[in-house]
């Protein structure tokens, strides 16, 4: 048996090791993480050069091809709805599921009143897979 | 039949309550027939579900609109294969799956631990069907799967098409498998723990159902990464999506649970900290249940806004507070029987590899729950990206590895320098040569992890051939039999041992696999005219000549018009291959729009659908998107709905229909527009998949029942039954099953 006294210094050591390790950890999600924000709160509180993550919908009839297709433009509305939207430069992959109306998410910042987006940063989500159902029996 | 599968669930329910309520009263009262009674409700409900799953496949077969579910996930035009997947696709569907493995294995488990741990099993019962009365409460509460609308659609909105995918079929039944089979630790180690029966005992019985959970979950995890791989936009096979690591966090704990409960059988140590793994593991396959369904992340995985939130806080809050009381309340019982001799010993290894396994857990959990976490602090949701996940994931998983190459040849209790010098001299020289071949032939050394983590592969191979080795000679020794006769006896009298480094072998291979894909992958995404070229990596990609097809898919998913590229690959000016990237089109689910027959049969959703070439050195991945973000050849669809086919009968509508596809079809053969390509070259991908296989089979191996353990289970029978007819006390048969349960735990 290790002495009591032994133990409790390996307990110490082990257990303030551990803090420190997980306030580093602490300290760098605060550090590294991007706001995630929806059009209407990037249009209210975006600071321009901020990398911030925007999640919206596709507003339907706004997807434009530009460039001969290496740029696309389109517009993303809240995900609750309403009437405000934020135009979106996108450029690089086109995840498949992209299409108006859908769901997505984009990594980028505001430039000149529109949101500029990442190359290849665009990821939509799995389609409604658990959506509730329109009608209710 | 949908009434039949509403009064089907209604009886679970019942019966589950039943059942929780005979085994509560049995342990109390030490009734046997109350707690052979709350047996018997397992196996009902298991009848008694699968009656209501078939019910539900059948409806999906039969195309039968008036179920919600059906109407909403599945259509005339969806194939049957899918079909039958798209039961699990919608929320309610995927509960019923759930419950029904959980009552499946259940029974399994109760059927097997039928005559041990008799004062354990009612209340572990009692346990696994309070699991089933709540799944069976949110189907007839909250999401019945037969809920019906009369009268019923002509047709359904079919299954999504990116669900049309093989893994379909076999993902989420993995995955709910592997979190389903942890039920049964967790409801043994609570038994044990309220009947303060906390030897190894509960450990032996559920060992194998833990090694199923984490066979399967892993399968599921690696299944579900192949899938997203193959996937235009998914973030190749692993993005760190929330629900992702909701399936990932669970599996390292019970990884962590399956080395440290070795200790405890072996020393009688650790007690506190397997009993509080086994309850956090499946604490966290809740908690993934619940992330995929309540919407409180958002993820790739999207889940809208859903009313199951509530309930699976409060089962978790359960769980969570149940836990802990049990355990602080049993600390006395589950102090160490020894304690640590050298830090130089296996125990120390599986310690640290314990530890490391639960700071990589927490790592992904605090990354996973940071909007949450941010929101709360700050008052704005931040997210942390894969960068962040990275920077502590790496170096965890380089240790990880290094240390499952050394776990297996330290002794127990304490390691001496000669000991270590036998052991450790030939992984530790051929991990030298290999780091050496790192910056001479094999061109890895710009990435130092890659070379540490190619370095601690080879050092685990080399060392764990190295006991495969000696266990053959030391058998040939004594049995004079020939090497590949040694090596199979060998295994088979070790199975848990040796199956248990073959699995070892398998993660190394799978995390070559990673680390060099994810470190030498060259991707690009470019734009390109028949003819036009790009280089990815070494090879030169063509865009050779547009293909395409109507109601024909190569991929059989359902696509009504596919449109796709070839892609001719080069290397150094010799051909290797061509892919055939594609778009699928797919109907807009309404039907046949009279006046936009055409438009409807394609509006629907796009799809892209790559195109592999997949050798053990390279995969060649290329993907086409679909071009127009939605319809192609726009203006010649809406040219073809102008031509007016009123005078012509419905079935001779859709042939126009077709044929004006055909046309357009064609049109875009002789003369395809520019389109967007997506090419990847990444290295050794197919190791990933590879080495799961590997884990597969030594997990496999390691779950086989051995021949002792037959020869347990037979005379644990004969036991009990002797001990029946004697009609001894239940002292006696407490003692006769633990004699027997010993004479079977020496496998």
């Amino acid at each position: 048996m290790t002495p009591p006294r032994k133990r409790k210094v390996r307990l110490v050591v082990c257990l303030t090791l551990a803090v420190l390790l997980a306030s580093g950890l602490i300290y760098t999600s605060f550090a590294a993480s991007d706001p995630a924000l929806t059009p209407s709160q990037v249009l209210a509180q975006s600071k321009p050069g901020r990398v911030y993550q925007l999640t919206g919908t596709v507003v339907p009839g706004t997807i434009v091809d530009g460039r001969g297709g290496a740029l696309r433009q389109f517009r993303l509305a809240d995900r609750s709805g309403g009437r405000v939207s934020l135009v979106v430069d996108y450029s690089g992959t086109v995840p498949s599921a992209f299409e108006a109306g859908r769901e997505l998410i984009v990594t980028g910042s505001i430039s000149h009143g529109a949101f500029v987006a990442q190359a290849n940063s665009m990821i939509t989500k799995c389609p409604s897979k658990y959506t509730p159902a329109p009608t209710s029996s | 039949m949908a009434f039949a599968g509403r009064i089907a669930l209604l009886v679970a329910l019942c019966l589950t309550l039943y059942g929780i309520g005979a085994a509560l009263y049995g342990a109390r009262t030490h009734r046997r027939d109350w707690v052979d009674s709350a047996r018997r409700s397992v196996y009902a409900l298991a009848v008694i579900l699968t009656v209501a799953m078939v019910i539900l496949e059948a409806a999906f077969i039969r195309n039968d609109f008036s179920y919600n579910t059906v109407a909403q996930t599945s259509s005339t035009t969806t194939p049957l294969l899918y079909r039958m997947a798209a039961v699990w696709s919608s929320q309610q569907g995927s509960l019923l799956l759930w419950v029904w493995l959980l009552s499946i294995w259940s029974s399994l488990a109760i059927f097997l631990t039928r005559n041990r741990m008799r004062d354990v099993v009612p209340y572990a019962t009692s346990v696994l069907l309070g699991f089933g009365a709540f799944f069976t409460f949110l189907l007839v509460f909250y999401a019945s799967p037969f809920g019906q609308t009369h009268p019923a659609p002509a047709d359904g909105a079919g299954l999504d098409p990116l669900l049309r995918n093989p893994s379909m079929l076999i993902h989420p039944p993995m995955l709910y498998s592997g979190y389903t089979f942890f039920t049964i630790p967790f409801a043994f180690a609570v038994g044990a723990l309220i009947v303060r029966r906390v030897d190894a005992e509960w450990i032996r019985v559920t060992r194998r159902f833990a090694l199923a959970s984490w066979l399967f979950l892993g399968i599921g995890i690696l299944l579900g990464a192949h899938w997203s791989y193959y996937d235009l936009g998914w973030g190749g096979y692993w993005g760190w999506d929330a629900v992702e690591n909701a399936a990932l966090m669970p599996w390292l704990i019970s990884t962590a649970f399956l080395h440290s409960v070795m200790i405890q059988e072996k020393r009688g140590m650790l007690k506190v900290w397997n009993a509080s793994l086994v309850l956090g593991a499946s604490t966290l396959a809740i908690v993934g249940t619940f992330l995929v369904r309540s919407g409180v992340l958002s993820s790739i995985h999207a889940f809208g806004a859903s009313t199951l939130g509530l309930p699976f806080v409060i089962l978790i809050g359960a769980m969570v507070a149940g836990s802990v009381y049990l355990v602080v309340t049993r600390r006395d019982v589950l102090r160490s029987e020894h304690s640590l001799d050298s830090l130089l010993s296996r125990e120390a290894a599986f310690l640290f590899n314990n530890i490391l396994l639960v700071g990589l857990c927490f790592v992904i959990f605090w990354g996973t729950f940071f909007p949450l976490i941010s929101k709360a602090a700050t008052g704005t949701t931040s997210e942390v990206g894969a960068s962040w996940f990275d920077r502590y994931t790496v170096p965890l998983a380089l240790i990880l590895v290094l240390l499952s190459g050394i776990g297996p040849m330290i002794p127990w209790r304490r390691a001496t320098l000669a000991n270590a010098r036998r052991n450790l001299l030939t992984p530790l020289a051929a991990a030298g040569l290999m780091a050496i071949a790192a910056y001479t032939i094999v061109p890895i050394g710009s990435s130092p992890p890659t070379v540490i983590l190619f370095c601690g592969a080879v050092f685990v191979f080399a060392g764990i051939g190295q006991e495969f080795w000696r266990g053959v000679r030391a058998r040939r020794a004594t049995s004079h039999e020939s090497p590949p006769r040694a090596l199979v006896s060998m295994v088979r009298r070790n199975r848990r041992r040796y199956g248990g480094y073959i699995v070892h072998v398998g993660i190394a291979i799978v995390f070559i696999g990673v680390a060099a894909s994810a470190t030498f992958q060259h991707e690009q995404t470019v734009q390109l005219r028949v003819g036009q070229s790009v280089r990815v990596g070494a090879y030169v990609m063509t865009y050779a000549h547009a293909t395409g097809s109507v109601d024909d898919d190569p991929a059989h998913t359902g696509a009504t018009l596919t449109l796709g590229a070839a892609v001719r690959v080069t290397r150094g000016g010799r051909y290797v291959t061509t892919l055939h990237p594609e778009a699928g089109f797919y109907p807009s689910g309404a039907g046949i729009v009279p006046g936009e027959a055409v438009a409807s049969l394609i509006s629907g959703q796009a799809v892209s659908i790559v195109s592999l070439d997949s050798t053990p050195r390279r995969d060649l991945w290329a993907a086409i998107s679909p071009p127009g973000g939605g319809i192609p050849e726009q203006s010649l669809v809406a040219k073809a709905d102008t031509v007016d086919p009123a005078s012509l009968s419905a079935v001779n509508q859709v042939k126009l229909a077709y044929y004006l596809l055909a046309a357009i079809e064609e049109h875009y053969l002789r003369y395809p527009p520019t389109a967007e390509f997506t090419l990847l070259a990444s290295p050794l991908v197919m190791w990933i998949w590879l080495g799961g296989l590997i884990v597969l089979g030594g997990g496999l191996i390691a779950i086989w029942p051995g021949p002792h353990g037959m020869r347990g289970r037979v005379r644990a029978r004969y036991l009990a039954r002797v001990a029946r007819e004697l009609g001894s006390s239940p002292a006696g048969a407490t003692a006769a099953g633990a004699s027997a349960t010993t004479a079977s735990a020496r496998t």
